[in-house]
């Protein structure tokens, strides 16, 4: 008996054991874009930085006919004879949309590099190099106003890049070699569109010169990817060397334009730092002009608070005098006043009753160091709605632009706010008050999570209808994530959440006005 | 977890606070580190399932393990290094136990840890709840004696899973990792006179766990809230003194996880993260005749050498009875005197 007994443990045992499964990641079961409508018109859409659709040439490509022509289909034919799995893993991969995947890999990029220096022996912080960006502290520290930042440029250029390459396809109507050659397969949905230049490699042209720029450190990585999708165009049937090639030179004299902006957006002097001198402490010593507490870096050593000088950079969607005037959030309850002080117990009470649904929200909103950060949490909440709708390469940038610039001027404004008011972090003017979550180096008001969360809702929410509702409620949850996480006060939350709803409304103004006929 | 060997008394030693040590997390990891270290040194005592230690049948050997336990430096993948925004993360921890004889050679055992974590630097809050319930069984498949010689040869599996919702995605100051685990070990015990040496090879699978967050990045990004959870190796040592009233040993144990990434420069850690460590210290048992029925453990052990983990200290002591619910006096068949 004791045998039996000891068979069927170990037996048992041996049965629990063999139920691991493997995790798969949902991105990548994404199916391959068909788009319902081809909005082959899209060249005739309203650039972002663009002065028009022909501003970068695209020479004419060679007849069908030709033999240049017949020798690339006899290319693709060659490729298309014994597919490898790999092969066939980069077909499903790519076929599921470049728009998506281009955002993807920066988001993936955004979270390998969101991790903030440690200190030096002396208690002092070293600032990454943008020209030697592999030593340590490696370049860039994708924080969340870098990372809205770099979400925003890939995404209007490649809107950008794409409404040129449209126009170029309708001027060329040269069609892809399926549509020549009954001889090569389809292996992905077929675009209705003239291939000529090629929507993919105009994404991959932009995209890459830009994520050179933002991701020094990353080129090969960037390289090999570029060259994967690539192939898997070749493979597909939809296009032929030709019109890759002259995508992504489109595509990349596009970036130039966008370069040239970022150049002189006054990003670089964001860190508030020259030559050792602590420009920033004018923020503080403001604050203490107006008899207020000034934020104090919780950091230990005490660190430079994150990119002072992000609320002086140029927006996309309004003027520095537009943002002073209709978008800064009025002041902050004063930090001697009976509200600041009932704000703050609220505050307590959530670092000291928190229920496990509240560390749920606080967690799935964190998105904190070593994350996509939450501009990237709101491109993969577009992504999984976009991917059901069917929508054109085009139409996915579009979105993606406007929801990115909605997000980088939000991280704008925020950032102006912050500076401009300075105000202490709950846990600086209590002790008590433990946090949920990592505590931001940098002044509370207003929350970025629900300025971000506030542009991207409104925004998507006009761009897809059905789904504003819901969108409406995650941006709430997302800025109560933080009053739950007893890092921020809940005026913190509603004016950011106010100040991103703002600013949404400000690139719906510009979407309507696109023509593209589209919300 | 559940590396115990009972021996007259004890019960399943808590084994997943050694995993929980990923230091990168800052705090979250700390406490996590911490939490798991306290258990791993609680699981590491007498009676419990990595020890040579049987109860006798229809006997219950029941009672409590507290375990505090502190790190102030971690290994951050190898690099060892300290946190000020974290300062020294400590996990405090009172676990039940208990080692129930259902035959001379077959004892079964359990183990369930309340956890307190905490950090003195930095602002994140601690955790505390009830971690995971581990079940053993273990079977004395050999036992051969010749004079003052003895040799014994153990087969024993447990399981362990996660007796409250507590929060894992927060290390180091997460109170356990939430995986399902199943454990495999052989282990064979030797004496002569009255000197024993104890050795053990376990296989611990690790579940995949449920996270509250829908993204995340390892060496890459995965869209899912599942992590994969790579399965460990667990060599236990152990040697000393073993006389009927007194064990004093030494002990030495490694912990090696088959997989995971390690924490990048200054990041946090993450529960699939390889956790490595060694760990060393001793530990005393003692059953005084004047006392019927009470046992007593006191153990101390420090992680020598680790991945992931914080170089932890941990001190641990307990106090166990032993109740007899057979109709008439058993013989007494303790494994390890004789």
């Amino acid at each position: 008996m004791k045998s039996l007994y000891l068979t069927i443990f170990f037996g048992l045992l041996l049965i629990a054991s063999s139920c691991n499964e493997d995790v798969t990641s949902e991105n990548l079961e994404f199916p391959s874009l068909a788009p319902g409508n081809p909005d082959a018109n899209a060249g005739t859409w309203k650039p972002i930085l663009l002065t028009s659709k022909t501003e970068f040439s695209v020479t004419a490509p060679a007849a069908v006919t030709s033999s240049e022509y017949i020798a690339q289909v006899n290319e693709v034919k060659s490729w298309q004879k014994e597919l490898t799995g790999s092969e066939k893993e980069l077909l499903t991969y790519w076929g599921a949309g470049a728009v998506l995947r281009w955002n993807e890999i920066m988001r993936q990029l955004v979270a390998k590099h969101n991790r903030a220096p440690i200190e030096n022996s002396d208690g002092t912080y070293a600032i990454p190099n943008a020209s030697n960006p592999l030593a340590y502290p490696t370049f860039p520290f994708a924080n969340p106003p870098y990372a809205a930042r770099a979400y925003a440029y890939v995404s209007a250029a490649q809107y950008d890049a794409l409404i040129a390459a449209y126009h170029y396809k309708q001027v060329y109507q040269r069609q892809g070699p399926s549509k020549v050659d009954a001889g090569v397969k389809e292996l992905l949905p077929a675009s209705t569109l003239p291939s000529y230049p090629s929507e993919d490699a105009v994404v991959t042209g932009v995209t890459v010169e830009l994520l050179n720029l933002l991701f020094p450190g990353d080129q090969d990585f960037i390289r090999s990817k570029a060259e994967e999708h690539r192939r898997a165009r070749l493979l597909s049937g939809g296009n032929v060397r030709s019109d890759l090639d002259a995508g992504e030179a489109l595509g990349k004299a596009v970036a130039g334009k966008f370069i040239a902006r970022a150049r002189t957006d006054k990003a670089g002097g964001a860190v508030g730092i020259t030559n050792g001198v602590n420009k920033w402490l004018e923020f503080e010593q403001s604050a203490q002009a107006r008899g207020e507490i000034a934020w104090v870096s919780q950091d230990a050593p005490k660190r430079p608070p994150m990119l002072p000088y992000f609320g002086r950079v140029k927006a996309f969607l309004f003027d520095s005098t537009t943002m002073v005037n209709q978008i800064r959030p009025p002041a902050p309850p004063s930090t001697s006043s009976e509200q600041f002080k009932k704000e703050t117990e609220e505050v307590l009470y959530y670092s000291q009753n928190p229920t496990r649904e509240r560390f749920r929200i606080v967690h799935y909103w964190a998105d904190g160091v070593g994350t996509y950060t939450p501009p990237g949490h709101w491109n993969a909440i577009a992504a999984e709605e976009i991917v059901k709708l069917n929508w054109s390469e085009v139409r996915w940038a579009r979105a993606m632009a406007y929801l990115n610039m909605s997000m980088m001027d939000a991280a704008i404004a925020c950032w102006d706010a912050k500076f401009y008011y300075y105000n202490p972090r709950p846990s600086q003017v209590d002790s008590r008050i433990k946090t949920l979550t990592g505590l931001p180096n940098f002044p509370s008001y207003i929350s970025g999570h629900s300025t971000f969360s506030g542009a991207a809702a409104t925004i998507l929410g006009h761009l897809i209808p059905k789904k504003a509702e819901a969108f409406e409620e995650m941006a709430t949850e997302a800025s109560l994530s933080r009053l739950y996480g007893a890092i921020h006060y809940r005026s913190d939350c509603e004016k950011g959440l106010e100040t991103g709803n703002k600013i949404g409304a400000f690139a719906i103004q510009k979407a309507l006005a696109d023509g593209s006929g589209q919300p | 977890m559940n590396i115990v060997y009972l021996h007259r008394c004890g019960g399943a030693v808590p084994h997943s606070i050694t995993t929980a040590s990923n230091l990168y997390s800052r705090k979250a990891r700390l406490r996590l580190l911490l939490g798991f270290l306290l258990l791993l040194s609680i699981y590491s005592q007498g009676q419990t399932d990595i020890d040579a230690l049987m109860m006798k049948k229809n006997e219950l050997c029941a009672g409590l393990m507290y375990t505090t336990s502190s790190w102030s430096s971690y290994w951050e993948g190898t690099l060892e290094r300290e946190n000020k925004n974290l300062g020294t993360v400590s996990t405090n921890m009172l676990a039940a136990m208990g080692n129930f004889g259902v035959r001379k050679n077959v004892n079964l055992l359990f183990g369930i840890p309340y956890i307190e974590t905490q950090a003195t630097g930095g602002t994140l809050k601690g955790f505390k709840g009830i971690q995971d319930l581990s079940l053993w069984a273990k079977w004395r498949a050999l036992h051969w004696t010749e004079g003052n010689k003895l040799a014994s040869l153990f087969a024993l599996g447990g399981y362990s899973l996660p007796a409250s919702n507590y929060v894992a995605d927060y290390l180091p100051l997460s109170i356990g990792l939430r995986s399902k685990n199943v454990y495999l070990r052989g282990m064979t015990d030797l004496k002569y006179k009255i000197w024993f040496l104890t050795f053990s090879g376990t296989y611990i699978q690790r579940s995949n766990i449920t996270i509250d967050r829908e993204a995340y990045y390892t060496t890459e990004m995965v869209y899912s809230n599942q992590v994969a959870m790579p399965d460990q190796t667990q060599l236990n040592l152990r040697m000393g003194y073993r006389g009927k009233e007194l064990i004093v040993e030494w002990i030495s144990d490694r912990m090696t996880t088959l997989g995971g990434f390690d924490i990048t420069r200054n990041n946090m850690p993450f529960p699939s993260n390889r956790m490595n460590m060694t760990r060393t210290g001793f530990q005393v048992r003692y059953e005084p005749k004047k006392l019927n029925g009470f046992t007593f453990y006191a153990s101390a052990n420090k992680v020598i050498e680790g991945r992931n983990v914080g170089q932890s200290t941990s001190y641990s002591g307990g106090v166990f009875y032993i109740l007899n619910f057979s109709k008439k006096e058993t013989e007494n068949t303790e494994n390890s005197s004789k």
